[in-house]
């Protein structure tokens, strides 16, 4: 019987390596589809950006002379519509079209590019899951299926996104990418083959703190990658509006992607909407601590980047809540936050030692 | 309605919209960074508060803190590890002192830690406090009227209908109070105001900030923190001199310390046997009775990992767990020396263990010479052969003891204190055989080792369990802990709750029809906000209907981007 109950775990792990190595292959497809969506998509010339950005004085001028209106005499009465300006003095530019650039065969493979993610993340959410089972625990006992489950985790909050319908289709080849690396830096350098808890590891505080805090690490991810863009775009905006003439394969990705200003506000959203939540996984883990070792703060390395990283985007959403330092200064300290969640999930792990070294590397 | 007053320009637009907009937040109004004043000390002390409590310094202190934090994480702490600082100081002789100097062996009670979030308190309550009254004095006023133009607005829209301008106005401040709207109408036009839970959050979080701090500093001021190793059938008391090792806060004095005793009954340990998770403890508790006061009850109770025992303030924590062969020596004679367990620490999650046997006195050697013994001990619960430095489980499977004897001075006399599981041996010499080797030997429960020339033996009679326990005291934790939970709702209040204004107007046009302009301004820039202004526009449309007429102008503003979602074509 026991023997028996071995076999089926060796047999479940076995299964989790397959899967994860299968999902690495569709990932790897869909990188490559999303290459070509961006290949394709290059062929179509736009230049909304500086066509925004020069017609703007004339465009700026003039008062909104908005009557919208009901469709005179029928029976059938339009509703009014609702006219939204933007906050004076901001730059109106209008959202790029997506990295399939209003091709339709880019189009074709962008879709096809999201379908292989959903292919690839149902494959790796199954290979987590199995993993899972055959240790009987959750998976995130060590920085092997810490990546598994931050990788599958980060793909779900991508494919949620898409599945509301928000215009984030751009994010698939960079997430793609890291997802890859993810995995790559799982396989080979990061293997467990299978990994004891210790019982301070028993509570089901641990579960509330560490699945919190992966989804928090999935969200900042994204959060920090359209903060990148928005560096990007907005840094392609400047030039343009200053007269600049960038190069053409800056000129052919920018002018798809969304406006600057809606990079900006995406990653704004995404930092302040999981904040809430990363202070919930540091109480829980303060809670956790109290129970299992006896104190429930003790400035122990991983408490205390979880909580460097939390000033640091406290820092972030006051200096956008403050005047003078919205746009690109708040951006760099979005960055440097993100920068600190990742080190306490690696560089502490790696570099120090501390009470939280038995979730070994 | 239709404006066409084009001339206006951006400096008309924002003064208009800045009487609207006003007191759409408590956040303090951010100055460019005026120069100290000439007025002596008070305007000095008024300046420099000014300073302090401005979201500018308020940022500069937040990010001081976690950048002061970093070195704490990096630099070993006295406060965790004794030993690794010393080992720190050992090892660099430069660094070391300027560490020291620097307070960097202990970052987090350090001066100049201390002082950045002494300031950043100060800069909160400073910060609070005035927010509070202009927010109070915010919900005692009313949503200030309508701009002139509501055109200028983020979100705007319009229709004619027949009717009557009052009757509009009714039917809007209706909705917008059916909607928790404040509302009421001035002039021509209802003025409305929601989302104060916004800024009520955002207070609480900052004020549950305040308590979280309060409650932490008091709880390092009056900590304690013991450790005590306890055999089976072992007790203890809460004093001071029971406690193996004891820390706390600079404010705590003996008598904090609650009355209490116990005695551990039994420790259970099992742990799975198979599988990947082989060795993983599946029971792993202290069965303790315990009793509170000089004179209080025996109760029984399981202590778990993550289950302490409550007394009081304090907590007992089961936080490790153990082997203590029990050990009996004899003299060359046959008269026994020494009888009794000894804990040995373990080493790894397999509790393979070491430690070290001290016998002080009452020893003589086959010459009858007064002198001490020690053995180095290596403890595998588990042996399989072949596996000689490890034990292959945690249980009592196959316990196999590995002694090393020594003979001569212990060095416990010197004064310098000595730890329990370690020999000092730079006085003694180890038992050789005949032939010069190491006396080494593996002992199973109940066996003899004899040493060389008639020095005595050892016997292992068997095996007690040890558990350890961790007394902490920890006052305010329940303070914190409610502090953590307002910070969390006021934090989603603060943050998810949008504080917008909406103004309805309706004023008869020349040609004696009503003209009803709709305008929506948030707190910050939102689709929320047109969503919820097509909305109210489409239920007001149903009760002011639209007027039939041709459109005076069809060009639409090349500014404005329609709302992505028109809530009045649901
Ligand atoms: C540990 C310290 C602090 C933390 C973690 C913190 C965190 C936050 C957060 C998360 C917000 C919400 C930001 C938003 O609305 O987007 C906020 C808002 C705010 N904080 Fe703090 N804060 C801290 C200290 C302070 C201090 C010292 C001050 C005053 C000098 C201050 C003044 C404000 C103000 C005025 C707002 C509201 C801004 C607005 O209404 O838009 N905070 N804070």
């Amino acid at each position: 019987m026991q023997s028996l109950a071995a076999a089926t775990n060796e047999n479940l792990a076995n299964l989790s390596n397959t899967l994860i190595y299968s999902a690495m292959a569709v990932y790897t497809l869909a990188f490559f589809t999303y290459i070509a969506e961006w290949t394709f998509g290059s062929r179509s010339k736009i230049s909304r950006t500086a066509a925004a950005l020069t017609a703007k004085p004339a465009a700026g001028a003039k008062a909104p002379e908005v009557t919208v209106k009901n469709a005179g005499g029928t029976a059938v009465l339009e509703r009014p519509k609702v006219v939204v300006r933007a906050a004076a003095g901001a730059r109106d530019v209008p959202d790029g079209p997506g990295a399939h650039g209003g091709d339709v065969q880019g189009d074709l493979y962008g879709r096809i590019a999201v379908s292989l993610t959903v292919l690839a993340f149902l494959i790796e959410f199954a290979g987590v899951l199995a993993r899972a089972l055959s240790v009987q625990r959750a998976p995130w006992g060590n920085m092997y299926e810490f990546n598994l489950t931050f990788s599958t985790t980060a793909v779900g909050v991508y494919l949620v996104f898409l599945a509301l319908k928000k215009d984030i289709r751009w994010l698939g080849l960079p997430l793609v990418t890291s997802v890859l690396l993810d995995l790559g830096l799982a396989v080979t350098v990061l293997y467990t083959a299978s990994d004891q808890l210790v019982p301070a590891l028993h509570s089901y505080w641990l579960y509330i703190h560490v699945s919190t805090a992966i989804l928090c690490g999935a969200v900042f991810y994204v959060g920090a990658v359209a903060t990148i863009l928005y560096l990007f775009k907005d840094s392609y905006e400047n030039k343009l509006a200053s007269g600049g003439k960038p190069g053409t394969f800056a000129t052919s990705v920018m002018e798809r992607l969304p406006a600057s200003a809606s990079l900006d506000k995406f990653s704004y959203r995404i930092n302040a909407a999981v904040f809430p939540l990363w202070t919930f996984t540091i109480i829980a883990g303060a809670i956790w601590a109290g129970d299992a070792w006896g104190r429930y703060w003790g400035w122990d390395p991983k408490e205390t980047w979880a909580f460097i990283t939390w000033v640091a985007y406290a820092t972030y959403l006051h200096a956008r809540a403050t005047a003078g330092w919205k746009g690109r200064k708040a951006a760099y300290i979005a960055l440097i936050a993100f920068a600190c969640f990742l080190f306490n999930y690696y560089g502490v792990n790696i570099f120090v030692s501390g009470k939280h070294s038995y979730a070994g590397v | 309605m239709s404006n066409t007053d084009t001339s206006t320009g951006r400096t008309s637009d924002e003064q208009e919209l800045g009487a609207a907009a006003s007191q759409l937040s408590t956040a303090p109004q951010e100055d460019a960074p005026n120069l100290p004043p000439a007025l002596g000390v008070i305007g000095w002390a008024r300046w420099f508060w000014r300073q302090l409590t401005s979201m500018r310094v308020a940022l500069l202190l937040l990010f001081l803190l976690s950048l002061g934090a970093i070195p704490g994480s990096l630099i070993p702490q006295s406060g965790t590890d004794e030993t690794k600082v010393a080992d720190f100081m050992k090892r660099h002789d430069v660094l070391g002192p300027l560490y020291d100097k620097l307070g960097l062996f202990h970052v987090y009670s350090s001066v100049w830690f201390s002082s950045i979030y002494i300031l950043l308190f100060i800069s909160l309550i400073g910060c609070i406090v005035p927010r509070t009254w202009q927010f109070v004095g915010q919900l005692r006023g009313r949503p200030p009227g309508a701009p002139r133009r509501l055109t200028r607005l983020p979100a705007y829209t319009t229709w004619r209908t027949e009717t009557e301008p009052e009757q509009v106005r009714e039917a809007a401040l209706v909705l917008l109070r059916k909607r928790r709207f404040r509302a009421h109408v001035t002039g021509d036009a209802v003025a409305a105001e929601k989302g104060y839970l916004r800024e009520v959050g955002n207070l609480a979080f900052h004020i549950a900030l305040i308590v979280m701090l309060t409650s932490f500093a008091w709880g390092q001021l009056y900590k304690s923190e013991g450790n005590k190793l306890i055999l089976e059938g072992d007790g203890f008391s809460n004093t001071l001199t029971q406690y193996d090792d004891f820390k706390s806060g600079t404010l705590f004095d003996t008598d904090d310390l609650d009355p209490f005793s116990f005695n551990l009954k039994d420790f259970k340990g099992t742990y799975e046997t198979t599988g990947p998770n082989r060795g993983t403890p599946r029971t792993y508790e202290a069965d303790v009775s315990y009793s509170v006061g000089a004179y209080g009850k025996d109760k029984k109770r399981t202590i778990k990992v993550n289950e302490p025992l409550v007394i009081g303030d304090s907590k007992v924590y089961l936080t490790a767990h153990g082997y203590a062969p029990v050990i009996t020596v004899r003299d060359g004679k046959g008269k026994v020396v020494y009888s009794q367990p000894v804990a040995l620490l373990p080493l790894d999650s397999n509790v393979t263990s070491s430690g070290a046997i001290k016998v002080m006195d009452g020893y003589r050697d086959a010459k009858g010479v007064a002198e001490q013994l020690g053995f180095q001990a290596f403890f595998l619960p588990t042996y399989v052969p072949g596996n000689e430095l490890a034990s292959q489980f945690p249980a009592l499977d196959n316990p196999v003891l590995n002694l090393i004897g020594y003979h001569g001075d212990l060095g416990v006399n010197a004064g310098i204190p000595q730890s329990v599981y370690q020999l000092d041996k730079s006085h003694m010499k180890v038992f050789k055989d005949a032939k010069g080797a190491e006396v080494r030997e593996n002992l199973k429960p109940g066996e003899t080792m004899t040493l060389p020339n008639g020095a005595g033996s050892v016997t292992y009679e068997g095996t007690q369990e040890w558990a350890n326990f961790q007394v902490t005291r920890q006052p305010a934790a329940g303070w914190a802990l409610g502090g953590a939970i307002v910070a969390i709702f006021g934090l989603a209040g603060s943050l998810f709750i949008q504080r917008r204004r909406v103004w309805v107007r309706a004023v008869r046009g020349s040609d004696g029809i009503t003209v009803v302009e709709l305008g929506g301004l948030g707190r910050s820039e939102s689709a929320k906000v047109p969503e919820e202004l097509g909305d109210l526009a489409g239920i007001l449309y149903d009760q002011a209907p639209g007027a039939p007429e041709t459109p005076v102008s069809d060009t639409p503003d090349p500014t404005a981007v329609p709302a992505e979602s028109e809530g009045a074509e649901k």
